[in-house]
């Protein structure tokens, strides 16, 4: 058993971004969320034997005893177990009630009651209101269940929300939809090197791309934008254009710009610095992959003014986005 | 096999938050510290084994949905690294063997 002395747990920056999403949950729910609210009551006058029928019929380990609409003490397995040991099963439940009882507002968190289970060792917690008036009763399978629905919700939503982004190009009518993604890339940013293709790749798979289109952008994004961190003079931009049949990416930048362009198509050469090199870069693959990936690819560079590399993928008919075949609609990534 | 077999039988170091890895069957092995090779030919799944140990190998695991990387010849991996692969829910794992002994046991545990 606990002391009761536990320090509250300090949450960190740091440490609250790895406390999970069950751990946010026992603070979000209350009890009174989570608790059962049609409680089966005893009598104080009952036999144990009868107790233990309305246990058994109800299919739970402990009841309330309630006299006069005041809860009295608590019955559980264990006080039967210790009738059936002393012979008491013919006693009135009142010999044998747990008395000291130890109850949880309605208001509190799930994480008091987890911690009250822990501390004090029992199974079962009345609910009470601010007046000490029994609202329900607690069981740790009642948390359990409580968490598991709370998850479930939040699954769904996260569902519909995906639900919705991939139904963008069904539910807005025009001539020509497009979703343009802009990402602001810095020189020599390796902290943030990745992100904007993360989170290209991501969107896409919000809008209901299946998981290989959405690696193919990712990658040939990612090459496209260390090629931004690595070699450009002052960063550039990352451009993605989606429409229902075709991905258009493109990335800009003002220089310095690449003296021969076919040379720099050309496999393993690269002008990557030693130092970039040692982190792993500058293989001189980085254009070759692009190329693999999507099904168009054009690199116009002038010296001084700066590169532009244009990527564009096809979408074949199963793939298209807000397509009405089954392929696409279930597509969940 | 799973991630955990090849944490065990490697002595390998978890860097990242601990997880069920006895749940996570790695599907291959690539090893290159090009990250654009990693970039062409690490498939979904599988474990990448390099002695890069930069915020940046994060990105290409994550990008690439990989099950762990393994740092090899006791190469650093800074805070910052760590940070952002637990962020990433990349599995970072390290050894002081070389690249060379940790491929050739993979291939042994029967990794391909």
């Amino acid at each position: 058993m606990g002391t009761g002395q536990e320090a509250r747990r300090v949450v960190t920056d740091e440490a609250a971004g790895h406390i999970s999403r069950v751990e946010e949950l026992s603070y979000e729910l209350k009890i009174g969320d989570v608790m059962t609210r049609d409680v089966q009551t005893l009598t104080p006058d009952m036999e144990m034997i009868d107790a233990l029928q309305l246990l058994r019929r109800h299919r739970i380990s402990g009841a309330p005893v309630v006299a006069d609409g005041e809860m009295i003490g608590i019955i559980s397995i264990e006080d039967l177990l210790r009738a059936v040991d002393r012979g008491g099963l013919h006693a009135p439940v009142r010999d044998f009630m747990t008395t000291q009882l130890v109850t949880i507002h309605w208001y509190e968190p799930v994480v008091k009651a987890l911690e009250l289970f822990g501390r004090a060792s029992v199974g079962r917690l009345p609910v009470v209101d601010e007046n000490g008036k029994m609202l329900g009763m607690l069981t740790k399978g009642n948390i359990t269940n409580g968490t598991l629905r709370a998850l479930q919700k939040d699954y769904q939503e996260e569902e519909v929300r995906r639900y919705r982004a991939s139904h963008l190009f069904q539910d807005i009518i025009s001539d020509r939809t497009s979703l343009i993604l802009r990402y602001r890339i810095e020189p020599r940013d390796f902290t943030h090197g990745g992100q904007a293709s993360n989170h290209i790749k991501r969107a896409l798979l919000r809008l209901g791309a299946n998981a290989q289109l959405a690696r193919r952008c990712g990658i040939a994004i990612y090459e496209a934008e260390m090629n931004l961190i690595i070699h450009t003079t002052d960063g550039g931009v990352i451009w993605v254009e989606i429409e229902s049949d075709h991905i258009m990416m493109a990335t800009m930048d003002d220089g310095p710009g690449i003296p021969d362009v076919a040379l720099a198509r050309r496999p393993g050469w690269s002008t990557a610095t030693a130092e970039v090199r040692e982190m792993g870069f500058g293989a001189g693959m980085g254009l070759k992959n692009i190329e693999r990936c999507v099904d168009e690819m054009n690199l116009e560079s002038k010296v001084g003014d700066g590169t532009r590399l244009d990527m564009k993928i096809i979408l074949p008919p199963e793939e298209m986005f807000g397509d009405t075949t089954p392929v696409a609609a279930n597509s969940k990534g | 096999m799973t991630l955990q077999d090849v944490i065990d039988q490697l002595h390998l170091k978890v860097l990242t938050q601990p997880a069920d890895f006895s749940k996570v069957v790695p599907t291959g092995g690539y090893t290159s510290d090009l990250l654009s090779c990693v970039m062409a030919g690490a498939k979904k799944g599988t474990v990448w084994i390099t002695l890069q140990a930069h915020l940046n190998i994060v990105a290409v695991a994550s990008l690439l949905e990989m099950s762990a990387v393994i740092i090899t010849e006791d190469a650093q991996a800074d805070p910052a690294t760590i940070a952002k692969a637990n962020e990433e829910g990349i599995t970072l794992l390290a050894t002081d063997k070389p690249t060379f002994e940790v491929v050739g046991r993979l291939w042994e545990m029967g990794l391909r």
